[in-house]
């Protein structure tokens, strides 16, 4: 085992594990930031989404020891100053959950829309978000938060 | 049904009636310790049907809600309310609707109220979340015990200011004197003093027409952890000292250890192993040195041969479970009606086996501290799984507590305590806290399946559309719904018990799912049989009023009777009632003229439950209904063979995603005259027959088989 540097929601950590643990693993065990969740462990279920400079990735099956000095961000790191996300806030406006285990893997997944698609249309979303899944069946609801949300930061930033 | 005193558990909610998962190998007199001293007389049957029936494991009778203690209310001298219920939360949004309820009733704003939730130790008895039950009963229980309180409340003031207590009114935790305007703080009433008091008998209850704070659509109390993610749920729980647990699995149902050799991984540091009968545990730091551990272990193996998915459908007609076959409902003569009618008409329908694949895997933390046992876990049967531990280690109930923080969602699935049993099983060894979560294919293989049934029909109508004789028989997936709510004369129809080569047991909506999928399927082969429009041979056959208001408020909005517009389109509508809720269903389909994919276009869901509780959550748990009925009616079945499940993963079980969502809309009939019936299951009754419909409208080829899969033509 040696010690692994991480990069996470901005402070930096060593992380005692071997290269081939998932990252989810480190995240949630090692760090105790629970946010990210397990969903599958084979990348088809998006709950344990994070952001790796900037891109979306599964955490679930991506080794710790690849992920070198690239800054992570988990559910955890998206509160600004305490202000809500814009993503976060159009969650709870729509009431886009139910039990809520795949909303963090649904807002992260969001948040790296948002920035390739600032305007998207339905079908987009869905084609990007088609790797989250959500059993309680709340896709509607996501779909509309992230519109209000793509709006919310358009006017924000005029 | 909602209403009936006689409720009773449906006979496919196998999994209550189970045997336990494991027999420990006990030390007898640990053994008689616990019972007392005697003769000890074991015998082991493998079938859990057996065993229920010999009455040698209590099982839950009927629906036992203590009046004297169905809920607890607390509301501190710092104007905190704390509620004591055994309901849980798996995303049903009962944290919210029951803090509504009480919100109504004592008059406080809802973000005062604290809810505590499946708690052993805390709340009351519960018997267990499940068949749309919080509703109708949980929430007119708080409503009572919060409407008492301010009573009490209303009564200490005008005891405290001398006056009529009629002139007093409660709002926004005060209470006021409407003639001289002073007003005072329900905490400032309680002074350091203990009051108690019992429910009034009479109902004390704020009629739906005057709801101030039930009836609107409120905001997850706790939505704010949810988007943060800060909630904690069941595979989140931590204690200092915690080591992680797995499960050495067998290659097949029913295995049996033969051989188990642990040198490899006795070898590993920080590593035990836990040998109990067939249990074969690990724990260690963390979980992928467990995981190292398990597959350093070489066991052998021994198991019968089973039936496979293949030749489920005859399996099941061919393998009774013994027992007499109960006729749940018969009337009139079918035979003679059946000989009288102008048209019969025969046809079977099967439904698969389905996985509730809840996202958040079963998970499971437990703490020994000396003879008590602690667990926190996803259950939606806390007090369930309390016994099942008790059982498990020969120790009272009352050194068991069980807690269930808000859970990954459930629809049916998690009414059974193995993962609790197995974390405790390796904790006791290990003399620390022991987490354990199953991983999605342990998921998929070791939880229990929703059953899959046959179902044969035969009907006889007259020429113009009355019918004359219907029977109905449904082997193995349920009774839920079995019974017709069309006006038919002459019925015979009946649940038969079979063999399950699988484990199975609850799923939301239970075999209301299937038998609403073949009566409403074989509704429109009839109205077609007459060519009688689907809708108007319902309607003619059918007088209970709610129904007829779903039925015609759906196709209403969907605009029934349409001219298609394309090829490969089609219309097709189904429903029904279960409990205490009412639902039509109107689907457009669009089917690919060469693969004859089926692409569910549009679905137009009319929805009556009583007087409506809160409308956007309503509204959000019909569109999730509708969503995650979309699998089972399309894609979801699982693959099985001798013992083992085929396709037990995300990648290779399809559930419906953000691409499947058809447009969704839904009519809500708001009946502030009934009472409020639960949500969570109804909605999706109608949806797979209303699908299988629309398919024979497009290209004229009938689904009988869920999930419904088209042959492709041949090139
Ligand atoms: S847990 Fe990583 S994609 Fe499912
Ligand atoms: S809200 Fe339950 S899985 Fe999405």
């Amino acid at each position: 085992m040696a010690k692994i540097p991480l990069n996470v929601n901005g402070s930096v950590y060593d992380v005692d594990a071997d290269a081939d643990v998932s990252l989810l693993s480190v995240l949630r065990d090692h760090l105790d930031l629970t946010g990210s969740k397990y969903g599958c462990g084979e990348g088809q279920c998006g709950a344990c989404t994070v952001l790796i400079d900037g891109n979306p990735r599964r955490s679930c099956i991506t080794q710790v020891g690849s992920v070198g000095n690239r800054r992570i961000t988990t559910i955890e790191g998206l509160v600004q100053d305490g202000r809500l996300h814009p993503l976060q806030q159009a969650f709870l406006d729509e009431d886009a959950m139910q039990c809520a285990y795949c909303t963090s893997g649904m807002i992260m997944s969001s948040v790296a829309l948002l920035k390739t698609h600032p305007n998207p249309s339905e079908s987009e979303i869905a084609h990007f978000m088609e790797g989250n899944i959500c059993r309680c069946g709340t896709y509607p609801r996501i779909v509309a938060a992230i519109q209000k949300a793509a709006k919310a930061m358009k006017e924000a930033s005029q | 049904m909602s209403n009936n005193p006689n409720w009773r558990l449906e006979p496919e909610r196998y999994e209550l009636n189970a045997p336990p998962a494991y027999y420990f190998e006990v030390d007898r007199r640990e053994f008689f310790k616990f019972l007392g001293a005697g003769v000890l007389v074991f015998c082991v049957l493998k079938d859990g049907r057996g065993l229920q029936e010999s009455g040698t494991r209590k099982r839950p009778q009927g629906e036992s809600l203590p009046n004297e203690i169905g809920a607890w209310l607390h509301l501190g001298e710092n104007g905190e309310v704390t509620v004591y219920t055994g309901k849980v939360e798996v995303g049903q949004n009962i944290r919210t609707s029951l803090s509504q309820a009480v919100a109504e009733e004592l008059r406080v704003p809802v973000d005062k109220i604290h809810m505590v939730m499946g708690d052993t130790k805390l709340t009351p008895y519960d018997m267990g979340t499940f068949g749309s039950r919080t509703t109708p009963t949980m929430n007119l229980q708080l409503r009572k015990v919060a409407a008492a309180a301010r009573d009490l409340l209303i009564g200490l003031a005008a005891a405290q200011w001398q006056v009529d207590r009629r002139r007093l009114v409660a709002a926004n935790g005060k209470v006021t004197d409407t003639q001289s305007k002073r007003a005072v703080e329900y905490a400032a009433l309680l002074k350091g003093q203990q009051f108690t008091q019992a429910i009034p008998a009479e109902d004390p209850l704020i009629p739906a027409t005057q709801w101030a704070v039930e009836g609107q659509s409120l905001r997850k109390v706790d939505g704010l952890d949810f988007v943060t993610g800060k909630h904690r749920y069941p595979s989140d729980q931590k204690l200092p000292d915690m080591l992680h647990g797995k499960i050495l699995r067998p290659p097949a149902f029913g295995a049996t250890l033969v051989s188990l050799d642990t040198h490899d991984a006795e070898k590993m540091r920080d590593v035990a192993i836990v040998r109990d009968g067939n249990f074969v545990g690990v724990t260690a730091p963390t979980v992928e040195i467990a995981s190292r551990a398990i597959a350093a272990l070489h066991a052998e193996w021994k198991s019968e041969p089973q039936p496979s998915n293949k030749e489920l459908f005859e399996y099941l007609k061919k393998n009774p479970a013994g027992g007499e076959d109960r006729a749940e409902y018969e009337i009139g003569s079918v035979e003679k009606a059946t000989a009288s009618a102008d048209h019969r008409l025969q046809q079977t329908y099967n439904v698969s086996y389905i996985a509730h694949a809840p996202l958040e895997p079963r998970a499971a933390l437990a703490q020994w501290s000396g003879d008590n046992l602690t667990v926190w876990t996803g259950t939606q049967r806390p007090f369930g799984v309390r016994s099942e531990l008790a059982e498990a280690f020969r120790i009272p109930e009352d050194r068991v507590r069980v807690l269930m923080p808000d859970t990954g969602s459930a629809y049916g699935g998690k009414h059974t305590g193995e993962t609790a049993i197995e974390a405790a099983r390796l904790a006791r060894a290990a003399k620390r806290p022991v987490k354990l979560v199953w991983t999605r294919e342990e998921e998929f293989s070791w939880a229990y399946f929703r059953p899959a049934g046959v179902i044969d029909v035969r009907s006889g109508l007259r020429k113009d559309g009355t019918i004359l004789a219907w029977e109905f028989h449904n082997y193995n997936s349920g009774a839920a719904g079995i019974r017709t709510f069309y006006d038919i004369p002459n019925q015979r129809i009946q649940f038969h018990e079979t063999r399950s080569p699988l484990r199975q047991g609850s799923y939301r909506a239970l075999a209301a799912t299937a038998n609403h999928f073949a009566r409403e399927s074989h509704m429109d082969e009839l109205a077609h049989l007459v060519n009688i429009d689907p809708l108007e041979f319902r309607l003619k056959n059918l007088k209970n009023e709610r129904l007829r208001g779903v039925f015609e408020a759906a196709a209403k909005k969907f605009g029934w009777g349409r001219k298609k517009t394309a090829a490969g389109q089609g219309f097709g509508m189904g429903g029904g009632f279960e409990k205490g809720g009412n639902v039509a269903t109107c689907v457009e389909v669009a089917v690919d003229r060469s693969s004859r994919e089926v692409k569910v276009v549009r679905v137009v869901t009319a929805f009556e439950c009583g007087a409506i509780v809160n409308p956007d959550n309503l509204r959000n748990q019909i569109e999730g209904a509708n969503v995650m009925g979309l699998g089972g009616a399309l894609w979801e079945a699982i693959e099985f063979e001798n013992g083992r499940i085929l396709n037990g993963r995300f990648s290779d079980y399809r559930v419906p995603r953000f691409s499947d969502v058809p447009v969704l809309e839904t009519v809500l009939l708001d009946r502030k005259d009934l009472p409020s019936a639960g949500a969570g299951e109804c909605p999706m009754i109608g949806l797979a027959p209303a699908i299988g419909n629309a398919v024979f409208d497009a290209i004229g080829v009938r689904a009988v088989t869920l999930p419904i899969r088209i042959e492709p033509l041949p090139a």
